[in-house]
């Protein structure tokens, strides 16, 4: 079944999928290479967090962590605090990768915003093999990451193009999904509540701190939702 | 330098723990064996919708509205995404046309 000409029409169609990322991960990773390596950190700790960590704006907090040398306590409560929006992802995710078999332990590792962002809204056509696409287009996104971050870390300041700005790639990627997703449902609600309570939140908490309470608010009212269709329906 | 090696690890293994928690933790909760509960197909049906609306807020949050420039260079660039995006409906241009529009205002009219 999966043989080679398989794998190779399954890549080919991955790969489209991940040119946004492609251009916001060689950005974002080679300006992370570049703060790593300013602030004397070097190439093996830039290096080891882009393979194993892999979380973009973790790792751009770690350099302050690394810059007092903080209590590594200190750095998990932080790390999980700015970490926990990933909570939704799996939430959102673990009906879709039921049955990805030996690729699930990686596309749940490798579950970014982007790549998230990415197959929550991916339909793959029949004819190719879901999660192998699934594995690929993380798989890339993950490459992508480690090669920016790896150029960054060793052009270190060469890099004379002023790239200021360039990070914007990803909140335009992040605004064209939220389009796509408008247009393929007729049930705004979900988006507006995501919207809705995230402004909310960053006015009442403040713009540090508000994603644990902009994350209580969506799922409050989400269940709510769930609760009235359910008496809905036991009526029917 | 020692003393920084051992300090350095010890982060990193933090910052590696808290990744690997919050993303496999729904999953452990809610196992592939297992019939997922009505409740939770019903938030993956709908909570992709939410948390795409809070990635955009998030990338957003340190803009400005009270001060110079108002948060023009992104109140444009989100525009000009919008209408590319809805009018031609290729991804890449939408992506492409909406960054390189930021960057050149924050870098001459808005600098």
């Amino acid at each position: 079944m999966n043989n080679k000409h398989e794998r190779i029409k399954a890549l080919k169609y991955a790969f489209p999928k991940t040119i946004p990322v492609m251009a916001g991960y060689l950005v974002l990773g080679a300006a992370f290479g570049i703060l790593m390596r300013v602030n004397g950190f070097g190439i093996f700790w830039a290096l080891v967090w882009s393979i194993f960590v892999y979380a973009g704006s973790l790792q751009y907090l770690g350099i302050t962590f690394f810059a007092a040398v903080v209590n590594p306590w200190y750095a998990l409560f932080m790390s999980v605090m700015l970490n926990a929006r990933h909570l939704f992802y799996g939430l959102s995710m673990v009906d879709q990768l039921k049955d990805a078999g030996k690729f699930r332990p990686y596309l749940i590792f490798s579950l970014t915003d982007e790549t998230f962002s990415v197959l929550c809204s991916e339909q793959v056509p029949d004819h190719l093999p879901r999660h192998l696409v699934y594995f690929l287009i993380a798989a890339l996104d993950h490459l992508y990451w480690i090669a920016g971050t790896l150029v960054g870390a060793m052009a270190g300041t060469m890099i004379r193009f002023d790239t200021a700005g360039m990070d914007f790639a990803l909140t335009a990627l992040f605004t064209v999904i939220f389009i796509d997703q408008w247009k393929s449902r007729n049930d705004h609600r979900a988006a507006c509540i995501g919207v809705f309570s995230s402004v909310l939140c960053v006015l009442l908490f403040g713009k540090d701190v508000f994603i644990v309470p902009a994350m209580v608010m969506i799922i409050s009212v989400i269940t709510i939702g769930y609760w009235k269709k359910k008496d809905k329906e036991e009526q029917m | 330098m020692k003393h920084n090696f051992n300090s350095y690890a010890l982060i990193t293994l933090a910052m590696i723990l808290a990744t690997v928690l919050t993303r496999f933790l729904p999953f452990l909760f809610f196992p592939a064996g297992k019939k997922t509960p009505k409740y939770i197909t019903y938030l993956g049906n709908t909570l992709p919708y939410a948390t795409i609306g809070l990635l955009v807020v998030y990338c957003l949050r340190g803009v400005s509205f009270t001060a110079r420039p108002y948060g023009l260079p992104e109140a444009l660039s989100i525009a000009v995404i919008a209408v590319l995006h809805i009018w031609k409906g290729n991804a890449l241009l939408s992506i492409g046309g909406g960054t390189i529009l930021y960057m050149t205002l924050i870098q001459t009219l808005f600098r």
